[in-house]
């Protein structure tokens, strides 16, 4: 495995590359390497920038995850996207980069609040497949110079070029959190709840549902969390009795991290729709197992091995991507929904233009 | 600011050009008699001017679309244009161009408040938006000073900003999807109410593009619930640095508040003078706003002014009800009629961490004494925006031309001390020729890349962003 060890050994390493690359910052999500070398960023690890007054943070790509949420965490504050952690879900081990989260754009619960891992993203440096490095964005969270790359990259699967360098607004950590309880509610009824949750001026920072059970997350300031609590219990009366309970977080990790699913024989899938779509999605998703995020707009359905959850969207507009499934499974039915022509053309282009050589993760994303 | 030759030959078509168009709209939606196409010969850069060839106002997506596939078929440069609000000159035309305005596209498609998004056409304006929802009690939350003015196209062309991002984040943030026509006529749905979309994030690049990858018809937007309530409080200190200091410890102490503005000492005293809002005569002034219930406001006022009143303030004057907020806010909105009755002014927009906030007030104090400008400041500080007013007499000859050397070399400082050239206006003309102090060619080429991926012809608004040098062979292919 190649093993870079700055920037510039990253571009030499690309640039005299003869085949493909399979790029790696933890090997922690799954991403399956076929013929050719693999490159691992683990490299290029450390926080090079880090100004709590400023909400900005900069590391290099192969800085471990648990690193930059210790730094945030010893000055109160946090990366505000909750960042899922597959290893649970996917049976892996290793250690979860910043870059690979960047590259995957995995974001958790608080997504319906404080925006989704490229919303945070504020500046990368990355080696494109000729070998060069590119830089785009920076260390300020209002930047519209140029072209935003920034968000292009995120999610990108390494196909447009490897990271070596990312940057983030983050937020402050909040004092205090409190999570509503509503049990005994079908997914209409707990799509409805949540709605109605969200669409008031609480501020909820998660929206959740399992099980016949809804989960609605308030955080800030002691006070006023109280005060909201009290507020949503009025407003969610009509939906049924509210519980409330304090310090939540592990109930909010394991719906980050899609916790119910480890150690399943399920093939899980990710299926994003508009909220108000989720209960007829869930009802043509029969007897699968699962799990409501995002007030119901992020649908986690474990289900049969090769069977096509794709199917249940029917003509809804969404999309679904299968996040553990048999190396069958993603060989007969993608790992990504099938984008529509002309905007696969655009997709393919941007990988051309940025990876002529088409030696950057091939194939992973179409 | 340079513009490429017209292409005379284009000019030379005019009336076959013309004709073509008339074919694919109503007559009405085509524009092309000198006295009318004057009307589109700038926008708020007003400094600089060109009529178009003519202008079209299409009222549907299949009508861009037309319009679109004729331009590309005929090699028409087009220049997309919202309300014409850019300050950085992003909808100027060549002579040998279409204005393709979407003023006609100014419906709202959908509100939709189970899943909190709005889809409208994209000629509709900014506050028109939150208009359209806020009887029931939404808004949607960018906000450009320009927001009564300015259209929904020209804020994802710039990816526009505004007072409120701190908490809300800027346009980027606040859209879920659009419907957008490429150069070649073809009509693509990207996102939509759901919040991710699939494959590559190209929501994210087309969003601050600049209307160059395409025209945005449509758009979904989030929309969230009002507020219940909002407060400020002004805080007025003796020196940059105090009250830079002041604005980091409140962040660090875990208080977002919605907005938090800074004025210095010019500014305070030219709004003084024009609106009267009861300023202390002070080097700084900050006006932090707080949002929530009554008591969440009073909870937040409690942190901010403990912080504020360990750095020694000359004045703290927190709100308590409507009237006195509207009295603090009503210098810091004046502001800018408040310099423009001095002078004519330059307002700049570029970004800097907010820890060098101290030594960029320090060193636009000596540029300003250099070139002889006066310069007032007043900026989102929590996000680092800075908004520089030069102010210099446009009928004196060579004062344009000072006051935009100087505006450079203010951008050029925010770049050296890790900032951007701009953080919501855009580059447009106005700072198409400094990219090269912020990027280095290597940047710009996988810029460049992209706009050769969606407009391989190079026909969409080819003459801004990027030095035009850069983009020489591209536009003559």
């Amino acid at each position: 495995m190649l093993l870079p060890k700055d920037e510039a050994e990253l571009s030499a390493m690309v640039r005299e590359a003869e085949g493909p690359l399979w790029i790696e910052g933890g090997g922690t999500r799954g991403a399956v390497a076929g013929e050719g070398v693999r490159l691992g960023t683990s490299g290029m690890s450390g926080i090079t920038l880090y100004e709590p007054g400023a909400l900005t943070l900069v590391a290099k790509a192969g800085t471990p995850l648990a690193e930059v949420e210790a730094a945030l965490e010893a000055e109160n504050q946090r990366l505000p996207f909750e960042p899922m952690d597959h290893r649970g879900l996917l049976g892996t081990d290793g250690v979860p980069t910043i870059g690979g989260v960047v590259a995957a754009n995995v974001s958790g619960p608080r997504r319906i609040q404080a925006g989704a891992c490229r919303d945070s993203l504020i500046g990368v440096r990355f080696v494109d497949g000729r070998g060069d490095v590119i830089k785009n964005g920076g260390r300020v969270m209002k930047n519209v110079t140029g072209y935003d790359l920034v968000k292009l990259m995120a999610g990108s699967q390494g196909t447009l070029g490897v990271l070596s360098e990312v940057s983030f607004k983050v937020l402050p950590r909040t004092a205090v959190q409190a999570t509503l309880m509503l049990d005994g509610l079908d997914v209409a009824g707990a799509v409805a709840a949540m709605s109605a949750a969200l669409g008031s001026p609480f501020e909820v920072s998660g929206a959740a549902y399992r099980d016949g059970r809804a989960l609605i997350r308030i955080e800030g300031f002691a006070n006023s969390v109280d005060y909201r609590v009290g507020r949503l219990r009025d407003l969610l009366a009509p939906f049924g009795a509210v519980e409330v309970e304090h310090d939540c977080q592990d109930l909010w990790r394991d719906i980050a991290n899609a916790a119910r699913f480890a150690g399943t024989d399920d093939e899980v899938w990710r299926i994003s729709v508009k909220p108000s779509d989720a209960p007829e999605v869930a009802a043509r998703l029969g007897d699968a197992r699962l799990l409501l995020d995002w007030g119901g707009g992020l649908i986690w359905a474990g289900v049969a091995a090769g069977s096509d959850p794709r199917r249940a969207l029917g003509g809804v507009r969404g999309h679904a991507t299968l996040v553990r499934g048999a190396p069958e499974s993603h060989a007969r039915l993608g790992t990504f929904h099938p984008e529509p022509a002309p905007l696969a053309a655009i997709a393919a282009g941007l990988r051309a233009q940025f990876d002529p050589r088409g030696i950057l993760n091939p194939g992973r994303m179409g | 600011m340079d513009m490429p030759i017209p292409d005379a030959a284009i000019i030379a078509r005019k009336a076959e050009i013309v004709a073509a168009l008339q074919e694919v709209l109503p007559p009405d939606a085509v524009i092309h008699e000198d006295r009318e196409t004057k009307a589109y010969e700038c926008d708020a850069l007003t400094a600089y001017r060109c009529p178009p060839l003519c202008a079209v106002l299409p009222a549907s997506t299949e009508e861009v679309a037309a319009v679109l596939k004729l331009c590309h078929r005929m090699g028409v440069p087009v220049v997309p244009r919202g309300s014409g609000t850019s300050l950085a000159g992003g909808a100027l035309p060549t002579a040998d161009c279409v204005i393709l305005g979407v003023a006609r596209l100014n419906d709202v498609l959908e509100a939709d408040y189970a899943n909190r998004v709005v889809r409208v056409q994209t000629g509709r304006t900014n506050l028109s938006v939150t208009g359209a929802v806020e009887d029931d009690g939404f808004f949607y939350a960018p906000d450009p000073s320009s927001q009564l003015a300015c259209a929904i196209a020209g804020n994802i062309g710039m990816n526009s900003g505004g007072a409120h991002c701190l908490k809300y984040g800027v346009t980027t943030n606040n859209l879920l999807g659009v419907t957008m026509v490429t150069m070649d006529g073809t009509v693509h749905e990207i996102g939509g109410a759901h919040l991710d979309a699939p494959g590559l994030d190209l929501l994210g690049v087309i969003c601050g593009s600049e209307g160059q990858l395409g025209v945005v018809t449509e758009a979904t937007l989030r929309i969230l619930h009002k507020p219940e309530g909002a407060r400020p409080v002004l805080i007025g200190y003796d020196s940059n640095e105090v009250a830079g200091e002041c604005v980091s410890d409140i962040i660090k102490a875990g208080v977002l508040p919605v907005a938090i503005e800074f004025m210095d000492r010019p500014c305070i005293r030219a709004t003084e003078a024009f609106a009267g809002a009861g300023y202390p005569d002070c080097e700084a002034l900050l006006i932090v706003e707080v949002e929530g219930s009554d008591a969440e406001i009073d909870e937040q006022l409690a942190v901010i002014t403990e912080i504020a009143r360990r750095h020694n303030p000359v004045e703290l004057r927190e709100s308590k009800s409507a009237e006195e907020s509207a009295r603090i806010w009503l210098g810091r909105k004046s502001a800018f009629g408040a310099m423009g009755q001095i002078n004519d002014y330059m307002c700049l927009d570029g970004t800097i961490p907010v820890s060098s906030l101290p030594h960029v007030l320090r060193r636009i104090k000596e540029l300003s004494a250099q070139y002889g400008l006066d310069v007032g400041n007043v900026f989102h500080a929590g996000d680092g925006n800075m908004h520089p007013l030069i102010l210099f007499n446009a009928n004196q000859p060579g004062e344009l031309e000072k006051c935009e050397a100087m505006g450079a070399d203010i951008l050029r400082l925010c770049v050296e001390v890790g900032g951007c050239l701009t953080g919501e206006h855009g580059v447009g003309i106005e700072k198409r020729d400094l990219m090269v102090d912020q990027y280095d060619p290597v940047d710009l080429e996988a810029q460049l890349r992209v706009k050769d991926v969606f407009d391989p012809k190079w026909l969409l608004n080819p003459a801004k962003v990027f030095p035009l040098a850069s983009t020489q062979g591209r536009r003559a292919a």
